[in-house]
């Protein structure tokens, strides 16, 4: 059984986030890099996968060649093989992603492709679905927990409080959200590994975006002034009038 | 004309839907629901569309998030819309994402504003909705999904609608991926989504036994208890219990962060609350700058005595 997951390089966002000057971009000049942390436990998922079923498993993503720190994080904890799918930094949007993750995996004879559920970033939502499309092969989103037995796979998915289940046979690809388990450190003998380790790169091709971004904005702060209501518990009545003025208490 | 897609669960119509019907009237057109089975066959009236498409097959009889992209792409095909919308849900998401890989065409995922034109500009959310994109949808068909709680639901104006019954074209593929069972939520429960206060607790609530007050808080107030993202990686909380941009979005009339530092990706998960009451010890967190109303001090004194207060009455 062969697995692979797939992660995107974000920045690593503090309490404000601001701009290029040509808002195209988050100004990174201060920031550094992460993966989302539904993508922390899609690895983490791919490795629980392969102690279970001796499965080899593999990390793809598509981006900068400063990406690679994404996949070498991803070895560290414990994947065996990355692969980089360079770009020049240039945006791909969700149809030129998943095309060019198509293109790289069509043939290669993964069993399970996990991604997150949505990216941090870009938060488009489908790249998922479009490689699961792109490769002829089941797909479901969203997932909460994994279960593996005789070639199909189980996922659970939480709705409405409670979950519904998903019977999907291998191959399959399934996006995954954080809370499905709790993802690992990496090992200091994964660190020293992972900095050694051999990269396959390529450099896919473009297609033309056609979801194209023209600007990015700030959202506009909508809330007024905060009225403090005071200090400690002598505070009590003062918010238990407040709760009575919005009528839920 | 646009088409709207209406996601209901075994007939009983999302909330979340109602936010999709609501954006869809506003579009410049007219505007088609679509409902996907017969046990949806009763919602056609209340959602304020002039015509309802309803995608009739026997093998429907659940969600399968491929099948029902097929019952928007007969429509698509022989309706022609502008715009297909449906809800920012997992299911709203999920089903555009086929219906886009079907096509061949973009989706653009949680859209808040659509001016329109061509060629068409929409503005769609990024980072969870702590950054905004102005973006193009290069496409004949503009696929899209509508933000969770960016507007207000407004109820559906009377309408007689004109029904109309379709058998979508479905392939064996695209009923492989099928709700094959559940797990029924542990009845009598307040979900986060639907409560009118939440009580959320942050690292400055220090345990999980330190939860115990802010449920108290909740029991009183007929409310649901959340948590932030260092709350569920401690384990102080099951991760169902994240508020944030990995977690739930809630939509109270109230939320009372308790501990709660305020990080982006935590208030992307609490912006549809109408007001914030923080409970900090540091007068200076970010969530204390964005609340309406702030109590500052030890949320372990703080919140017993609002319970207190609440109890007697006072």
């Amino acid at each position: 059984m062969e697995v692979l997951v797939c992660v995107k390089r974000v920045p690593e966002t503090g309490a404000r986030i601001t701009l290029t000057a040509d808002a195209q971009e988050i100004d990174t000049s201060y920031l550094g890099f992460t993966i989302s942390p539904h993508e922390e436990c899609a690895v983490e998922e791919a490795l629980r996968i392969a102690a279970a079923h001796g499965a080899g498993t593999t990390v793809l993503t598509l981006g900068p060649a400063a990406a690679a720190e994404q996949l070498r994080n991803a070895l560290a904890m414990g994947i065996q093989k990355g692969v980089l799918l360079e770009t020049d930094g240039g945006e791909f949007d969700p149809q030129a992603t998943a095309e060019a993750i198509v293109d790289l995996v069509r043939g290669r004879g993964f069993d399970l492709l996990l991604f997150g559920n949505e990216s941090a970033d870009s938060g488009g939502y489908q790249v998922a679905v479009r490689v699961a499309a792109g490769l002829g092969v089941p797909v479901v989103t969203g997932i909460k927990g994994i279960e593996i037995a005789d070639g199909r796979l189980t996922a659970r998915r939480e709705a409405g409080g409670g979950w519904e289940v998903f019977e999907v046979p291998l191959p399959a690809v399934v996006s995954v959200k954080e809370g499905i388990n709790l993802p690992r450190y990496p090992s200091l003998p994964g660190q020293i590994r992972a900095k050694k380790a051999e990269l396959e790169r390529h450099e896919p091709a473009r297609r033309e975006a056609a979801l194209e971004k023209v600007r990015l904005l700030v959202p506009q702060e909508e809330r007024a002034t905060v009225q403090v209501l005071g200090e400690g518990a002598d505070a009590a009545p003062r918010v238990v009038e407040v709760l009575r003025e919005l009528g839920v208490a | 004309m646009n088409l709207v897609l209406v996601e209901h669960d075994r007939g009983v119509l999302s909330d979340l839907s109602h936010e999709a019907l609501t954006f869809a009237r506003r579009l410049d057109g007219e505007l088609d629901a679509v409902l996907v089975g017969e046990e949806a066959r009763g919602l056609v009236d209340g959602l304020g569309a002039s015509r309802v498409h309803l995608a009739v097959d026997p093998r429907l009889d659940d969600y399968a998030p491929a099948a029902w992209a097929a019952a928007l792409a007969t429509l698509v095909e022989s309706r022609s819309p502008e715009v297909v919308l449906a809800a920012g849900s997992d299911r709203g998401q999920e089903v555009m994402a086929h219906l886009g890989a079907r096509l061949d065409a973009p989706v653009a995922a949680n859209v808040v504003a659509a001016a329109g034109g061509d060629p068409f500009v929409v503005t769609r959310q990024r980072w969870g909705g702590s950054l905004l994109e102005e973006a193009r949808v290069h496409a004949p068909v503009k696929l899209l999904t509508v933000a969770a709680h960016a507007l207000a639901a407004e109820p559906a104006p009377a309408s007689s609608p004109v029904v109309e019954e379709f058998a979508p074209a479905l392939s064996d593929a695209d009923l492989v991926v099928k709700v094959v069972r559940r797990d029924e939520p542990q009845a009598g429960k307040i979900q986060l989504g639907d409560a009118r206060v939440v009580v959320g607790g942050g690292r400055g609530v220090g345990s999980a036994e330190g939860f115990a007050v802010l449920e108290e808080l909740a029991g009183v107030l007929g409310g649901a208890v959340g948590g932030s993202r260092v709350v569920t990686n401690l384990g102080w909380r099951p991760h169902a219990d994240q508020i944030g941009q990995t977690g739930a979005r809630i939509a109270p009339e109230l939320y009372i962060a308790c501990g709660v530092s305020g990080a982006i990706q935590h208030m992307v998960g609490c912006k549809g609350a109408k007001r914030i009451l923080a409970i900090n010890k540091d007068p200076n967190a970010p969530i204390v700058a964005r609340a309406d109303y702030a109590v500052i001090g030890d949320l372990g004194e703080i919140v017993p005595a609002i319970v207190a207060a609440l109890r007697s009455g006072g």
